[in-house]
């Protein structure tokens, strides 16, 4: 699997090619800053994406935009974006267009690689991979309002676990469900929201979707 | 209907401004009697009433021309002196004197503060003047009125015209006659441009006193935190990894779960600094500005929040995060005290200043004098000159508003060339109206066969007209000019110190 690279910080990129070459990917390019990245992703044409936020010369959203920018040319770039701070803001921005492909995390999950690895695959593969502090953050600010508060708690459960892009075996794991259990809890979130019946991958990025814009 | 309505409204108003004029003199002869008693008899009792009485009559004026004109007038006089303060004895110390009572070292500091401030004597000049000029103006229908009353009278019939004219020209003279009371009211009564500087520096002393204040608290806290936070959790982290590069050799296993635990508190070490560093600078503010901090403060509020944004260009870093954490507070102010559900937050510009306005549909009752939280807004506003308006009646909604002035570039001075021009205007506006246009065109009228030095007259007959004509707009014109050139230089760099 091909992967472009952009961090600033040499011992990070160093770190993180390290850890994407042990694991197989193949890190076409590991650039850092934002024009070097918005050429690497047009020119290279990668897999999947994994951005830093804030690069240079600007440091501020640098990578976000390079990485908003090459998604606009190239809809369903798979994208996974890193950064020191999540803001429900710029992850509803990823998630905007609705091709899903999009993960956003914080920094300091790549302190365990396993995870890690496994939300750049899921990200390739075209599932979402949203911080648990994002999801957090928004439940937080949430609580009351429709249409997430006719979720009821075990289906708010099964919802946030599919933001973060657990497929529904993991989630099943995880909550100590059966699979059929889950696959009726995803069912009542899809009509509860009101996503109709499709490709099912597709409504699992909308859940996410309505979920984000919930407000 | 209403124009009717408004020319009565006007014509009562420039009335009761005629008969106040009258009150005006009255009060004006009775503080110049007070000056003459004092400062030739020596009666300095008599002194304080008659300014107590004279700031009375112009306190009453300047409302009326805030009111009436719509011109605010600002009150101009310096703080009244505190009462004396005994000293350990108990006597009251003034100058190399000690007095038993506080009676006469009071006199002489309001006597200090009456006299020596110009305000007191700018409001005298006002009521000696003011009869003269607005209130002249004022009451000149009136005195046309009773002018032909008294011919009608007296059996002649020109009275009647006189009536007849006041009557028809009063609908646009006496809204104008309000306005110049308005304005003469600002000229005299206003606080003069020193006194308004005054003013402003002790405020901006105040407000940076506050600032470094709470700048160095600030500053504490973060250390603080910092000391009992992140730096106490690196050290833990080393000192695991020294114990986990003990166990390496005898017993990987204990080294490994060592090694995941320093891992941990590595994670949140990394989460208290992430806190730490969204109240010092919040990183979207770095990143987008104050419209996208906003906006993301708004999603993280519990509160349905909506927001909007006009901002032309950013504003400078200190200036936004003030303007970020006054809203941060206002939110949180709202949805923890006032049970709001809905809040609207609007970003805009006013001029050249910045405007932010929050408001929520809670139960309201919010008092700055009683929230150390909307004090703490007014303290770091304070710091750029800002300030914060709360008005929340109780039963709610809350509405406050912050403004930050000059957040943003006015528009750019004249350039040295244009102010010369400006300047070349206002030396030749005058020769052009007056000589070479109004004169001549009055000589021109009469037929005088003196040509002088009148252009107009010189040129050949069909020119003439026009030559007149066109020097009158040009001298216009060239005024024009002169005032708006004046005009932007003034508030170009007023906008730097008024």
């Amino acid at each position: 699997m091909r992967v472009v690279l952009a961090e600033d910080l040499h011992l990070l990129r160093e770190g993180l090619v390290a850890l994407l070459r042990a694991h197989g990917f193949e890190v076409v390019a590991a650039v850092e800053s934002g024009p070097e990245l918005l050429a690497a992703l047009v020119g290279e044409r990668p897999d999947v994406a994994v951005v830093d936020v804030r690069l240079p010369p600007t440091f501020t959203d640098e990578g976000l935009q390079a990485a908003l920018a090459a998604r606009r040319r190239m809809p369903g770039l798979p994208v996974l974006v890193l950064s020191q701070h999540v803001e429900q803001l710029y992850a509803r921005e990823l998630l905007a267009d609705g091709s899903g492909g999009v993960g956003y995390l914080l920094k300091d999950r790549v302190f365990n690689g396993e995870q890690f690895v496994d939300a750049v695959r899921r990200v390739a593969a075209g599932g979402t991979a949203m911080d648990p502090e994002v999801i957090a953050r928004l439940l937080a600010s949430n609580a009351r309002n429709e249409p997430l508060g006719r979720l009821t708690p075990r289906e708010r459960e099964v919802l946030e676990l599919m933001a973060e892009g657990r497929s529904n075996a993991a989630i099943g794991q995880r909550l100590f469900l059966s699979d059929s259990a889950v696959g009726k809890h995803t069912a009542s979130i899809f009509t509860k929201l009101g996503l109709a019946p499709s490709d099912d991958d597709n409504r699992r990025v909308l859940a996410v979707l309505a979920f984000l814009n919930s407000k | 209907m209403t124009s009717a309505r408004s020319a009565l409204t006007a014509l009562a108003r420039s009335t009761a401004l005629a008969g106040l004029a009258l009150l005006g003199l009255a009060a004006g002869l009775a503080m110049l009697a007070a000056v003459l008693l004092t400062f030739a008899v020596g009666l300095v009792i008599v002194f304080p009433p008659a300014v107590r009485l004279a700031r009375v009559v112009t306190r009453l004026q300047r409302r009326l021309a805030a009111r009436w004109s719509g011109i605010p007038v600002d009150e101009p006089y310096r703080p009244e002196p505190p009462p004396p303060v005994p000293q350990r004895d108990g006597w009251y110390r003034d100058g190399r004197t000690l007095y038993k009572r506080p009676t006469i070292p009071a006199f002489n500091l309001r006597w200090h503060w009456m006299t020596k401030d110009p305000a007191t004597w700018r409001d005298f000049a006002y009521l000696l003047a003011a009869p003269l000029t607005s209130g002249l103006v004022a009451a000149a229908p009136l005195l046309a009125t009773a002018y032909g009353v008294v011919r009608l009278v007296a059996g002649d019939p020109v009275g009647a015209v006189w009536i007849l004219l006041a009557l028809i020209v009063v609908r646009w003279y006496a809204p104008w006659a309000v306005r110049l009371h308005g304005r003469v009211a600002a000229a005299l009564l206003g606080p003069t441009e020193k006194a308004r500087l005054a003013q402003r520096v002790s405020r901006l002393d105040a407000a940076r006193t506050e600032a470094v204040d709470s700048q160095a608290a600030e500053l504490r806290r973060i250390e603080r935190d910092l000391h009992d936070g992140a730096q106490a959790r690196l050290v833990a982290i080393g000192m695991t990894i020294g114990a986990a590069e003990q166990l390496l050799e005898s017993d990987p296993q204990a080294a490994r779960a060592l090694l995941g635990k320093a891992r941990e508190a590595s994670a949140t070490a990394l989460q208290e600094i992430r806190r730490l560093v969204r109240g010092i600078h919040p990183p979207v503010l770095a990143e987008r500005g104050l419209g996208d901090a906003v906006r993301a403060l708004a999603l993280d509020s519990p509160l349905r929040t909506h927001v909007t944004v006009d901002l032309p260009e950013r504003a400078s870093a200190p200036l936004e995060s003030a303007a970020y954490f006054a809203v941060s507070e206002l939110l949180a102010n709202a949805a923890r005290h006032g049970d709001a559900t809905e809040a609207w937050v609007d970003v805009s510009t006013q001029g050249p200043a910045l405007r932010v306005t929050v408001t929520d549909d809670g139960h309201g009752g919010a008092d700055p004098e009683q929230g150390t939280g909307l004090r703490g807004i007014e303290r770091r506003l304070g710091a750029f000159d800002g300030v914060l308006a709360v008005n929340s009646p109780a039963g709610g909604p809350t509405t406050a508003v912050i403004e930050l002035p000059r957040a943003f570039r006015v528009r750019p001075a004249p350039t040295t060339p244009w102010r010369y021009f400006g300047r070349l205007c206002w030396g030749l506006w005058p020769i052009a109206l007056f000589p070479q246009g109004l004169v001549a065109m009055v000589l021109k009228l009469v037929g005088s066969p003196v040509k002088s030095w009148f252009l107009g007259l010189h040129v050949p007959e069909p020119f003439q007209w026009p030559v007149i004509v066109g020097m009158i707009a040009l001298g216009g014109g060239l005024l024009a000019v002169a005032l708006a050139t004046t005009a932007r230089t003034r508030e170009a760099e007023g906008g730097a110190c008024g």
